[in-house]
């Protein structure tokens, strides 16, 4: 591609996202991926679409935004990821954690999210396989769920279709300006832009140093089982409460919590550990048993399901959980869309749409300051 | 070789026990073990050690059981499949 406008270093979730926009926005888009589309945290989650998870604030209007957002993606790129607004059950099963998710729930709905309260006799009505003595939860009707890598790849063949090129095996090693623009360089050849996106999730901090600024990211690992096929045993993404406490939390030591949720293949994918131990890939067995150990408790018929593989990934764990969206206050024309952790599937239209208004200069649905680079930068 | 009762697709039958459901299906006349999620195609043994997850049935209740690994005990009760089969 002869001058692109635009850079977009990433073909995952996100960076598929901010490539959309950007080309909708009538942008010449040109993609990198150091590996295949997909291949670092997109393809390492589940393919959550929640509001359930967010907190009121930045996070929960960005991700209502986004979830309304992703089924115009789907309209726009003519569905094909399973895209599905299953709804989402948040369980939990002591008093304090019920008062603690009750009062959750209330702020959320001031933020306009959709969650009913529900009793014992509603829990089982919306999943009858649910251990009989669950009696309280919250049952969030927007919670959405869909498949990331095809996600990923229908909107980067809408980019291609609309004149976008996407480059994969290209690993960015360089990154300086030249002149009124940046310059790309990788390990096959030398690419130059005035705009630089950089949506390397995890990685993200290490593109923004080869472009001599920085930023906090860190890996934090998750486990995730997958059964053989049952379907119908469970029907909507059912998580424990505690689940929330994990994703707020900063430990750097293991957490985990149940979430379970079934995929339109029939699979059951069972979740959820967070640990910051660095990019470190090895197999845990510990962790993979207290997993199942956990989705039983939830489930208890999973006991007689067989699992079939798990995977692992690295989410982008951000200090403060918030993502960075936003150009870099150091490097003008490199603009930062990553540190998602474990919502970057939720809000990579959201994302998208607030890059693009970024980079034309427009305005959008939210002030993007929260997320901008320059919380972690010092002004003096 | 001892035979044992079982019971297939709700049917008392004998079969010899410590055999693999797998090997004692394709004696039965059964070559195809269950049906494909979502085409309904047949499928049946095809590596026969427990790698491919083709000749899934379901025993005693749990979905998805490798026949050509799971060997064949008193009173077990083995289904054929339609797809993913029907949990219980």
């Amino acid at each position: 591609m002869n001058s692109p406008d635009v850079i977009v270093i990433g073909a995952g979730v996100v960076g598929a996202a901010c490539a959309l926009a950007l080309c909708d926005a009538g942008l010449k888009v040109l993609v990198l991926e150091r590996s295949t589309i997909s291949s670092g945290t997109t393809s390492a989650g589940e393919g959550n679409i929640l509001v359930s998870d967010k907190t009121p604030g930045p996070d929960l209007t960005l991700g209502l935004w986004s979830r309304q957002a992703w089924f115009e993606v789907s309209d726009r790129v003519g569905g094909g990821f399973e895209l599905e607004a299953k709804g989402g059950l948040v369980i939990s099963r002591s008093a304090e954690g019920i008062a603690k998710l009750r009062q959750f729930a209330v702020q959320q709905r001031i933020g306009g999210v959709e969650a009913v309260e529900v009793d014992h006799t509603g829990v089982h009505e919306l999943e009858p396989h649910l251990e009989p003595d669950a009696s309280f939860g919250i049952y969030y009707l927007q919670d959405a769920q869909c498949h990331p890598m095809l996600a990923a790849a229908r909107m980067l063949q809408a980019v291609r279709v609309a004149g976008g090129e996407i480059r994969e095996a290209e690993e960015v090693i360089g990154l300086s300006r030249a002149g009124s623009e940046l310059s790309v360089r990788t390990k096959g050849g030398l690419f130059t832009a005035p705009i630089i996106v950089n949506a390397t999730g995890t990685w993200a901090g290490e593109i923004a140093r080869l472009a001599g600024s920085d930023l906090p990211i860190a890996p934090r690992r998750g486990f995730i089982l997958v059964t053989s096929p049952v379907p119908n045993l469970v029907r909507h993404k059912v998580y424990d409460a505690d689940y929330l406490a994990n994703v707020a939390s900063g430990e750097a030591e293991i957490q985990s919590s149940a979430v379970v949720e079934s995929t339109q293949s029939g699979t059951i994918l069972i979740g959820s550990s967070r640990e910051r131990i660095g990019f470190n890939t090895s197999l845990d067995v510990q962790i993979l048993r207290r997993l199942a150990r956990q989705a039983i408790s939830l489930f208890p018929l999973l006991a007689r399901v067989d699992v079939l593989r798990a995977y692992s990934g690295f989410r982008p764990y951000m200090p403060d959980h918030l993502p960075v969206i936003g150009e870099d206050p150091l490097v003008p024309g490199l603009f930062h869309a990553a540190g998602h952790e474990g919502s970057g599937i939720s809000l990579a239209p959201a994302t998208g749409e607030l890059i693009r208004a970024a980079v034309t200069g427009e305005s959008s649905f939210m002030d993007p300051t929260p997320f901008s680079p320059a919380r972690f930068m010092s002004t003096s | 070789m001892i035979e044992v009762r079982v019971f297939l697709n709700g049917e008392p039958v004998q079969a010899p026990a410590g055999q693999s459901v797998g090997a004692f299906l394709l004696t039965a006349g059964h070559r195809a073990t269950r049906t494909t999620r979502f085409g309904g195609k047949p499928r049946g043994m095809f590596c026969g050690i427990g790698i491919c997850f083709d000749c899934l049935v379901t025993i005693d209740g749990a979905t998805n059981q490798r026949a050509c690994v799971t060997r064949i005990v008193e009173g077990m009760k083995i289904k054929t499949q339609d797809g993913s089969g029907e949990f219980e």
